[in-house]
């Protein structure tokens, strides 16, 4: 490629396109990518800008009464309402503890939010509360509060829950994107896309020899346990939910300002996941995971945390897949499976299935 | 993963590099036909792996870039039509008709559907008779039978509220017309493994003793491309010229001729426009008269669409493999996959997409 031509693509990767372009919003501005980025960018910062807001967290990091607490919200609108290996509720639950644990934070509270849709069964209703009570006392941490609102018939789609939560921070941690250096390693704790899979396997009615299943799960637990044996030495926590690895690593480079290498292989897919994602012409790095996360940290402390993470039950499948490097800083390089080199560029939409 | 992994192994990729580098004498333009075929290349780095005297076009082979603008704009006018459910695959939701796309009719209430097969949108449409369900049946030979495999089955269930917007196109006229361009560079093909696999590979038999290039039908995982351009390459250096078939998995000669005599019972060969390219004789299916009933451009009114494509872009020469993405002044300013200017940016096989995702680092 030419010298300008790669000009073209770091200025490509750096100009969104104005946001009157498209004057309605589209679902691909909730998928994760390049239209949420700039929603957030262009609306939302500059609107609410405070130090807290601009550290883009998965949660925010707040001084309260020489206190330092985590607080943080996510809003659930899967459909549908129950997959396999999880649904909405236990989903809604794991969301907001896993990124309060990204924050290195111990979660403490949630509150839920619920908006109904007229003629949604109480049934399935009494099986999400039930789900939550238990994702929630699995994950150690008290629904606290809430709220309950019913919106008419067709005005929504039976169920959405918001979740938020609060925690403290674990004494002596300090996660944050600026603490990234060069040299770091990247681990992530196991299997990618397999939440991503079977949502959409569940939607389109694909069926696959072996059942796919979410891999919702709370993440506190596993990261109090690398903590422990990382301390200080882990710099970034992310969960890579929508968007996926891919969207995850391109933030954390632009924040960090440093490039990510990463080596396709050592980067676990389950199989039949593969085999799926090979079928609809989706790209795993790309496919929303809910039980895994994604560490940074310091290459003299990466073997001992990726022992601990492997011991834990929710980190048997670590890997170190990558680590983080000076130059071409804000990209994401990848090293193929025959030893050929790409970029991994954050995604503009939603990954649409191929033709053929 | 069986029948991927044995075709992703870095040693026998690099086997067969070294045979490639040990090969490769003289220079050489090397097109390969089909957009899946390119994003591999790309994804994997092969392109970068290669001698320096080997150069790679990509070439028309990407059934969301080819199809017409004015096509485009006649799926946007039936999907915003209240009565009417417009079904397509995922990756023609984003491709820019003249004023909007069919994500953005979506996100106005028209009834917009991803479906991975046209017989989902057969079952759909028995499922709501009340409304018109369309399928946007793009592709190559690799889709058509199934999309003949729909309205046949639309035609037994008598059916009257399925048709299908019908652009389809055909590998060897546009091969042709890349070979009889005056300013032809590309001396040896990469035929398109899928379409193949359907088709077989005795109509590639003229082409390559007529143009006097060699043609290599070739698979879609890297160590298929790799090999493919190891067999092509060779075959330019010793002078030879004919077809061959590396991927032998999956295509035989004849091909797979229940598809083809499905494909020739519902469709005919027509005239057909491409974008960037322009109007190709006989390149191109048309619904035969039997099944013309299925024919959203005959039921619908109103579809008689003419535009303009933008000035700035050369999808065209790309698609002819007369430039390279990187050499077009849009790449990356005025044209980027969030905004593209034209189609090759929309896909996920159009070559500016894949050179825009897939960007390149200075160090291996």
């Amino acid at each position: 490629m030419s010298p300008e031509g790669k000009a073209d693509l770091a200025a490509g990767a750096r100009c969104p396109i104005p946001i009157s372009d498209y004057p309605a919003v589209l679902l691909a501005h909730g998928g994760g990518g390049r239209l949420t980025q700039m929603l957030i960018e262009r609306f939302f910062l500059p609107e609410f800008d405070n130090p807290a807001l601009r550290t883009l967290h998965d949660g925010a990091l707040l001084e309260i009464g020489g206190a330092r607490v985590a607080f943080s919200t996510d809003s659930f609108v899967v459909h549908p309402l129950f997959f396999p290996g999880g649904d909405i509720g236990s989903l809604a639950v794991h969301g907001t503890v896993n990124d309060l644990a990204m924050c290195g934070a111990r979660p403490a509270a949630l509150s839920a939010g619920f908006i109904l849709e007229e003629g949604l069964p109480l049934e399935d209703l009494w099986r999400v509360t039930r789900s939550m009570k238990e994702a929630a006392a699995a994950a150690g941490v008290p629904i606290v509060t809430g709220d309950t609102k019913v919106v008419d018939r067709g005005k929504g789609d039976g169920l959405f829950i918001n979740t938020a939560g609060i925690g403290l921070v674990l004494p002596g941690i300090d996660i944050a994107p600026r603490r990234a250096a060069a040299g770091d390693a990247v681990i992530l704790s196991g299997t990618i896309a397999d939440h991503g899979v079977a949502i959409l396997s569940v939607r389109e009615g694909l069926e696959f020899e072996t059942p796919l299943q979410s891999d919702s799960a709370p993440l506190a637990g596993l990261v109090e346990r690398l903590l422990q044996v990382g301390g200080n030495q882990v710099h970034v926590l992310r969960d890579p939910t929508r968007g996926g690895v891919a969207s995850s690593l391109n933030e954390i480079a632009a924040q960090a300002r440093l490039g990510v290498r990463l080596d396709e292989r050592a980067i676990p897919v389950r199989e039949e996941v593969r085999g799926a994602c090979e079928f609809l012409g989706l790209d795993p790095l790309y496919v929303a995971n809910e039980g895994k996360c994604l560490v940074i940290v310091a290459p003299q402390a990466a073997a001992a945390v990726l022992a601990a993470m492997r011991a834990h039950p929710l980190g048997r499948e670590s890997a170190i897949i990558g680590e983080l490097v000076e130059r071409h800083p804000g990209k994401v390089v990848l090293r193929s499976g025959i030893g050929g080199t790409r970029i991994v560029d954050m995604l503009s939409g939603e990954q649409l299935p191929r033709i053929c | 993963m069986k029948y991927v992994d044995e075709y992703r192994r870095e040693p026998e990729a690099r086997r067969c590099l070294e045979l490639i580098h040990r090969t490769v004498k003289k220079p050489h333009t090397v097109m390969e036909i089909c957009g899946g075929q390119t994003h591999t290349l790309i994804r994997s780095g092969i392109d970068r792996m290669l001698p320096k005297q080997v150069t790679l076009v990509h070439g028309p082979g990407c059934p969301v870039c080819v199809t017409p603008l004015e096509m485009i704009d006649r799926a946007i006018a039936i999907a915003a039509r209240p009565e009417a459910t417009m079904t397509s695959f995922g990756d023609m939701l984003r491709v820019p008709g003249s004023v909007t796309d069919l994500l953005a009719v979506k996100s106005q209430g028209g009834d917009v559907r991803v479906v991975y097969s046209p017989l989902d949108a057969v079952k759909l449409a028995r499922a709501q008779p009340q409304r018109q369900v369309v399928f946007f049946a793009v592709g190559f030979e690799t889709t058509a039978p199934a999309n003949a495999m729909a309205v046949w089955q639309a035609a037994q269930l008598g059916l009257e509220n399925f048709s299908i917007l019908c652009s389809h196109v055909l590998v060897p006229p546009a091969m042709e017309a890349i070979l009889a361009s005056p300013d032809n560079r590309v001396t040896g093909f990469l035929a398109a493994g899928h379409v193949c696999t359907v088709m077989g590979y005795k109509e590639y038999e003229p082409i390559a003793e007529k143009h006097r290039v060699p043609i290599v039908v070739t698979g879609f995982e890297p160590l298929d491309l790799l090999q493919g351009l190891h067999m092509v390459l060779a075959a330019l250096e010793e002078g030879r010229r004919g077809v061959e078939n590396q991927y032998s998995r999956s295509v035989r000669r004849e091909g797979n001729v229940p598809a083809q005599e499905l494909m020739a019972r519902v469709f005919e060969v027509s005239d057909r426009q491409w974008r960037g390219i322009g109007c190709i004789p006989r390149s191109g299916l048309k619904l035969r008269p039997d099944f013309a009933r299925f024919d959203a451009e005959l039921r619908f009114a109103g579809l008689d669409i003419a535009v303009k494509e933008s000035p700035l872009c050369i999808a065209g020469a790309i698609l002819r493999g007369l430039k390279k993405p990187s050499e077009c002044e849009q790449f990356g300013k005025g044209c980027s996959p969030e905004k593209p200017l034209g189609a090759p940016m929309v896909s996920a096989e159009g070559a500016c997409a894949a050179y825009y995702r897939f960007g390149r680092e200075d160090e291996p």
